[in-house]
């Protein structure tokens, strides 16, 4: 009974991970501007990656394994967003302004 | 597979040298995932270290002195791809001769691989047999690649560090500049605004660094070994350069240092291997360096890894170091 709960729950998170990486990539390709791009990048890649993680970790059960890899996944959520972080940060340094303009205009129709 | 060829022709015909770079990345990444599936887990390790890691850094490094656009080339040069093309069809017709991959009865098979396999675990009792094999069966080799790394390391400070003697008086007066204002080398290297960098960094690079010894260590029982271990011990390093400024890296391990345990690394190794020939063996014959031999081995293989991962570690620093160092100079001179 315990394992087939661990292998539904197991495929829910698998899942759930994949379809949230497969948005990621739509998002990356076809989002406007870099900055959305950064975060349609950084924050559900380091979501998907802890869903996927978390549901190899219920495969493995109590061992080493799991140990490690929740060791990854608090890796993976504190570098992930750094390094979106860092990148908007330098692209912004770098004089890459954010497009407003898309937003500005729904703005004034409203007024 | 496909992703891998796809890769690599399209890091060909791209003209944006970043584009290339990420797309170098990306075929390591590839490529370690096929040694992942083929089973080869060490190497899978090695090459996503080396390949999407440091290269990776090294590479951007580069670009930010050289420039980003690859130079158009309208002609194409006859006799070097002839040349190029006669010798890749020779080479592509003599694995035609060779066995087929994977077959049981190849030799390698029947000979070589079932020794390994059945006596590492008497002979040297380590069980990652990629390490016994590595660092025991076929120390020579390792201690040739090591010597090659050195090499590459030192190739790099020739080339690179020619400037070094006359940036030296304008070092004395601009060291303390350099000191007090926060901004490091490289524009935006180690500027002030990055709080969450900073934070994040220093919270991370000692178990990066911790990390880093792991995996020199466990290098017997799992994956891992001297050059992973050194790679990511210099990927540390890097990242603390990258973060604060080369500045507070050099204070650390200041470019002397770094030359000096390059050579000590590969010294270290040689060591061993003399001082299994001046206890009366051959040239690194671990048997003799304990009362048993097995714990021979075991000590044997210990240095000789130690020694890869510290050459490894300051040839990946003192080529970083270089390239730094030299956009650090070009900045100054107004480029």
């Amino acid at each position: 009974m315990i394992d087939l709960l661990l292998d539904v729950g197991t495929w829910i998170l698998l899942i759930f991970g994949g379809v949230l990486l497969l948005i990621t990539g739509f998002g990356l390709l076809r989002l406007p501007d870099l900055y959305s791009r950064i975060h349609a990048g950084g924050m559900a890649d380091t979501l998907a990656t802890f869903l996927i993680f978390t549901g190899l970790a219920l495969q493995s059960g109590f061992t080493l394994v799991t140990v490690k890899l929740v060791l990854v996944i608090v890796f993976v959520f504190f570098t992930s967003p750094t390094s979106s972080y860092a990148l908007a940060h330098a692209s912004f340094v770098a004089g890459l302004k954010p497009d407003l303009k898309s937003y500005r205009d729904r703005d004034e129709e409203d007024e | 597979m496909l992703l891998l060829v796809a890769g690599t022709m399209t890091v060909l015909i791209v003209r944006n040298l970043f584009v290339a770079t990420m797309l170098l990345g990306i075929v390591s990444f590839t490529m370690a995932l096929i040694f992942v599936s083929l089973d080869a887990v060490d190497v899978a390790f090695t090459e996503a270290a080396v390949g999407a890691g440091i290269s990776t850094v090294l590479y951007i490094g580069t670009l930010a002195m050289v420039g980003a656009q690859e130079k158009e080339k309208k002609t194409i040069a006859i006799g070097p791809l002839i040349i190029c093309l006669a010798v890749g069809a020779t080479l592509f017709y003599a694995t035609y001769e060779m066995p087929a991959y994977g077959r049981a009865t190849n030799p390698v098979q029947t000979h070589v691989a079932p020794r390994y396999i059945q006596d590492s675990p008497t002979e040297i009792g380590v069980p990652n047999m990629v390490t016994s094999v590595l660092a025991s069966y076929r120390g020579y080799d390792t201690f040739g690649e090591t010597t090659v790394i050195f090499t590459a390391g030192i190739g790099v400070m020739l080339i690179l560090r020619q400037r070094r003697r006359r940036k030296q008086e304008e070092d004395e007066e601009e060291e303390e500049e350099l000191r007090s204002s926060t901004s490091g080398s490289l524009t935006g290297l180690g500027s002030d605004h990055d709080l969450v960098p900073h934070v994040v960094a220093k919270l991370l690079i000692p178990f990066i660094l911790v990390f880093a010894l792991y995996v020199q260590f466990h290098g017997d029982y799992g994956p891992g070994g001297g050059f992973q271990a050194g790679v990511i011990f210099a990927a540390g390093f890097i990242l603390y350069a990258l973060v604060f400024g080369i500045d507070f890296a050099r204070a650390v391990l200041d470019g002397k240092l770094v030359l000096f345990l390059m050579a000590a690394g590969v010294l270290l190794y040689g060591g061993v291997g003399i001082a299994s020939m001046i206890l009366g063996g051959a040239f690194l014959d671990y048997n003799l360096l304990a009362d048993d031999a097995v714990h021979g081995q075991h000590l044997g293989i210990l240095l000789i890894e130690l020694g890869v991962g510290i050459t490894v570690t300051a040839a990946m620093l003192s080529i970083f170091y270089a390239f730094v160092g030299r956009a650090d100079i070009d900045i100054e001179q107004g480029d």
